[in-house]
């Protein structure tokens, strides 16, 4: 390339973008490391920013550990946290794999915390309490399956829109949680206050384990059902492509039901430990908003339920560390925190960027591998335009098939 | 003839991860002359002319257009060099019209008169000999038709250098013949074509030079008129091959599938089928012919158990019991249940077929997953099945954990037939089993349909390839607009026979038999 330059026509471009092929294992995980400890570097500079030099660079990171792991206290909740968050995740996973919009998530949780205390408010004391154990579960299961098969069997019958119905149906189970408080409540506040009979048990004496048991339980019982199972397999084969379930004779309409059935039920199970075993009560934000940051962990974790345990862990830990940085800092606002957790989020998932893609520089014409953040913007153009590209003839397909 | 290199290509290369797309080419285009890029399917070819086009960036290597270097990073790039490229897929947008798809994206600076757009299409069409309507829109065009809207939106950008990306896989053989002598006339005018192609006998009627990509490398480029289709094929595979499909005498022929007087509506209740009828017998290759979207694949999927009927009769008789089973307004799997073996070789490979995403094992396993009263999946057996069918049939996989997607076609394909042969079928229907496929892998298909046939399996084969059709076949039933037109003894009939069967019922298009030379 010695002649480049002497051309005055040619303007090689500085950089360019390849695919890269296979990256070892160990270079994707340094990749994602690389990213998290970038997000929070820029996070700490932020906040030190903010905060006007009444503290330091360095007091962001040990107020965001304490508030993680300071006591004893804030780890158990780390780990409930994260347990609750998971709990969603692996609910919204089959359904997402199958390609069917679960937003629903956060009405599902309210069916199960609803139904759980409602038990407890009507039977507890009333009847013995493994009983009313027993009724809670089966109802905040079947309260959290109905919520989510009824957008399942329009889905299946007349081809509605999942997410549209899905979020709608959130807006109806807040409503029942607002009504039945202060139908409970006439004069309250529209808060409840905690419980006492029936309520869930604790497990050795702890009142976080039985969270955790659970939802470790329903782990491993995720991770077989997808990788083992042949609904798992069938599930996947419709959502990667319906016409090859109806080619080898899947019942398309069935396996939609069937695993959406599945997705709400974790949810209701997830509500029964919040209402039943953690907080006794039921209130409209209860939920958390998990149904949606699940989301983002099943996302972020590809679908796979042991790769969800980190990244669920990762985003309580986000949450409930930079609460304490809120705390420590004096900011009166949650804007600042929810702020920086974005940026965070930003840097983990820009980096995914860099594992399918590297950046050429030309001239040395050497298999470059440095992602160089400020070349970010034009190489991310690039990608959207590409996958804009794909989207629009996959959406050109779907108007053919619906010709 | 005076030759002045028009476009040259120094060393280039692409590689995408792991994968040398290019290696180190080199390539020149003269002024007025139309070269043909030959190769077999994952050689390179459109890799090689999307980075001329601007959508990939070269890796290395040089550019030259009229001897001075350039460097394209964009369609628009390209454009200003008088490069214009027309994808296999066409980029056009439905509800505008032929002029109002032309002149999208040009910026020329004088101001936007549809008057003058349309005048001008109408100039470049009459030098051409094109056939065009600019105020027609385009959802109301035959492929054809916008065809040739993006030749004319290349040409009205005043490109030089046309590249078109092949051109003629959903063309037929009439419009062929109008698209070639088009490109005569532009290559008459002083304009340079390159044409991606892998139909030999089109490379030979209408190329000047060939130049030959095998796995990423140009192995050479050849004079059209001092080469033959076996010197070329010999180039592209880079061993001899025998081109010759063997046909044995079918024996023990027994009725095995009936087909009787089958309407079908598609979605929007038109006919697709009607008053279908036929037998398909064991031991015995049945082709059926017909000009693309004719009911073929409609017909293939009542016979699985994947589209209603409307009126009329399937049934097969079940060599085991003997009995007759009907098969028609039964599901696939209420099919399989009866014990009616049949497989089928989708049209849509990675859509129908297979599932792109799951690795080769997940995708043998999808006919067999059910078996055993577990809730488990078993996929030992699949494992040993897919290494079989990858050791028998030559797969080319990195491991059987590759997720089919990232296979070539012929790959693909044969990991498919692999699966449907592998149940030991009754009927085996295979709609355009070589579509897309190299040489190699076509004959390779063909085998397998012809060693289906001596065990004594009734084979529907859909082709679209009339040669191939009356080599491989015993009978040949012709279908056009959803009906039979006929049906011919694959040993005596010939091309043109079929040609005009094709087109009998489609009074207006009556033209096309002449050109089934």
């Amino acid at each position: 390339m010695s002649n480049v330059k002497t051309e005055k026509s040619v303007r090689e471009p500085l950089f360019h973008i390849a695919k890269r092929g296979g990256l070892p294992l160990w270079k994707g995980i340094l990749i994602r490391f690389i990213a998290i400890f970038a997000g929070l570097l820029v996070c700490g500079i932020f906040v030190t920013v903010a905060a006007d030099g009444k503290k330091g660079f360095f007091d962001v990171f040990a107020s965001l550990f304490s508030g993680a792991f300071g006591t004893e206290r804030r780890r158990w909740l780390l780990l409930q946290d994260t347990a609750l968050l998971l709990g969603v995740s692996l609910a919204l996973v089959p359904a997402f794999k199958m390609k069917f919009w679960n937003l629903g998530g956060n009405g599902q949780i309210l069916m199960g915390c609803l139904t759980s205390t409602m038990c407890m408010f009507y039977l507890g004391g009333k009847l013995p309490d493994p009983v009313v154990w027993l009724i809670m579960t089966v109802s905040a299961i079947a309260a959290g399956a109905l919520w989510a098969v009824i957008p399942a069997l329009f889905k299946a019958f007349f081809r509605t829109n999942e997410s549209l119905f899905t979020l709608m149906m959130n807006y109806i189970a807040f409503h029942l949680v607002c009504f039945f408080i202060s139908y409970w409540y006439p004069k309250g506040t529209g808060t409840m206050t905690p419980l006492e009979a029936g309520v869930l048990p604790d497990l050795f004496g702890n009142k976080y384990l039985l969270t955790l048991f659970v939802v470790v339980l329903l782990t491993v019982f995720m991770f077989a059902y997808l990788r083992f199972s042949k609904h798992g397999y069938e599930l996947s084969v419709v959502g990667e492509s319906e016409n090859t379930a109806r080619y080898i004779g899947v019942n398309v309409k069935g396996v939609i039901i069937r695993t959406l059935l599945l997705s709400g039920a974790i949810c209701g199970i997830v509500g029964l430990l919040i209402s039943g075993s953690i907080n006794h009560a039921v209130g409209s934000n209860y939920d958390n908003n998990m149904g949606f940051t699940a989301i983002m962990a099943a996302w972020l974790g590809k679908f796979d339920p042991l790769i969800i345990v980190l990244t669920s862990f990762f985003i309580t830990f986000l949450t409930r560390g930079m609460g304490q940085v809120r705390t420590d800092f004096g900011f009166t606002s949650e804007a600042l925190s929810s702020v920086i957790i974005g940026i965070i989020y930003f840097c983990v998932i820009a980096c995914e960027f860099f594992i399918s893609y590297q950046i050429k520089f030309n001239g040395e014409h050497k298999k470059t591998k440095k992602p160089k953040k400020n070349r970010f913007e034009e190489t991310v153009k690039r990608d959207f335009a590409e996958e804009f590209k794909m989207a629009k003839e996959e959406n050109f397909e779907e108007n053919k098939e619906e010709k | 003839m005076e030759k002045t290199v028009a476009l040259e290509l120094k060393n280039i290369s692409k590689f995408f991860g792991k994968v040398i797309a290019n290696n180190k080419i080199n390539l020149s285009l003269y002024k007025g002359e139309i070269l043909s890029i030959l190769g077999e399917n994952g050689c390179g070819k459109t890799t090689l002319m999307n980075m001329i086009s601007g959508i990939y960036f070269p890796d290395e290597g040089q550019i030259f257009v009229d001897g001075k270097e350039v460097v394209i990073k964009s369609p628009l790039d390209a454009f200003h060099y008088k490069i214009g490229m027309i994808h296999q897929h066409f980029k056009l947008v439905d509800v505008f019209t032929a002029a109002q798809n032309i002149v999208l994206g040009v910026n020329d600076g004088s101001k936007y008169s549809i008057k003058s757009v349309n005048a001008k299409v109408k100039e470049i069409a009459d030098k051409y000999g094109f056939h065009i309507d600019p105020k027609k829109k385009i959802y109301d065009m035959s492929v054809s038709e916008k065809q040739t809207v993006e030749i004319v939106k290349v040409l009205y950008r005043g490109a030089d250098i046309l590249i078109l990306d092949e051109p003629t896989a959903v063309l037929t053989p009439s419009e062929t013949e109008k698209l070639f002598s088009v490109l005569r006339r532009m290559k008459e005018d002083g304009k340079s074509i390159i044409i991606i192609t892998h139909k030999l006998h089109e490379v030979l009627a209408v190329s000047d030079r060939v130049a030959v990509l095998r796995k990423g490398e140009n192995v050479g480029s050849v004079v059209t008129s001092e080469t033959s289709e076996s010197q070329l094929t010999e180039m592209m595979v880079g061993k001899k091959v025998e081109l010759n499909i063997e046909r044995s005498q079918p024996e023990n022929t027994v009725d095995r599938l009936f087909v009787e007087h089958v309407d079908c509506m598609d979605r929007e209740g038109v006919k697709v089928l009607d008053d279908v009828s036929f037998i398909a017998r064991s031991g015995e290759i049945l082709g059926i012919a017909g000009i693309a979207g004719s009911g073929q694949r409609e017909l293939l999927e009542a016979i699985a158990g994947l589209q209603k009927l409307k009126n009329g009769k399937i049934s097969y008789l079940d060599p085991a019991t003997g009995k007759m089973e009907n098969l028609q307004d039964k599901t696939p799997l209420q099919i399989r249940e009866m014990g009616v073996r049949l497989s089928f070789v989708p049209e849509d490979r990675l859509g129908m077929g297979l599932v792109g995403n799951m690795d080769l094992v997940d995708n043998v396993m999808l006919r067999s997953y059910r078996k055993g009263k577990t809730p488990f999946l078993n996929r030992k057996d699949p494992g040993k099945l897919t290494n079989e069918i990858v050791s028998s049939l030559e797969v080319v996989t990195p491991n059987v954990h590759t997720p089919v997607r990232r296979l070539s076609g012929g790959n693909v394909q044969k990991v498919l037939v692999g699966r449907e042969i592998a149940s030991e079928p009754k009927v085996l229907m295979a709609a355009y089993p070589v579509r897309g496929l190299d040489i190699n892998s076509s004959y390779l298909i063909y085998n397998l349909l012809n060693d289906q046939k001596k065990r004594g399996t009734a084979v529907i084969f859909v082709g679209e390839d009339l040669d191939v059709l009356i080599s491989l076949c015993d009978r040949i039933l012709v279908i056009g607009s959803g009906r039979i037109t006929g049906e011919v003894n694959g040993r005596e009939t010939s091309k043109e026979e079929i040609g005009r069967l094709m087109t009998k019922t489609v009074a207006t298009e009556s033209k096309k038999e002449e050109s089934h030379e």
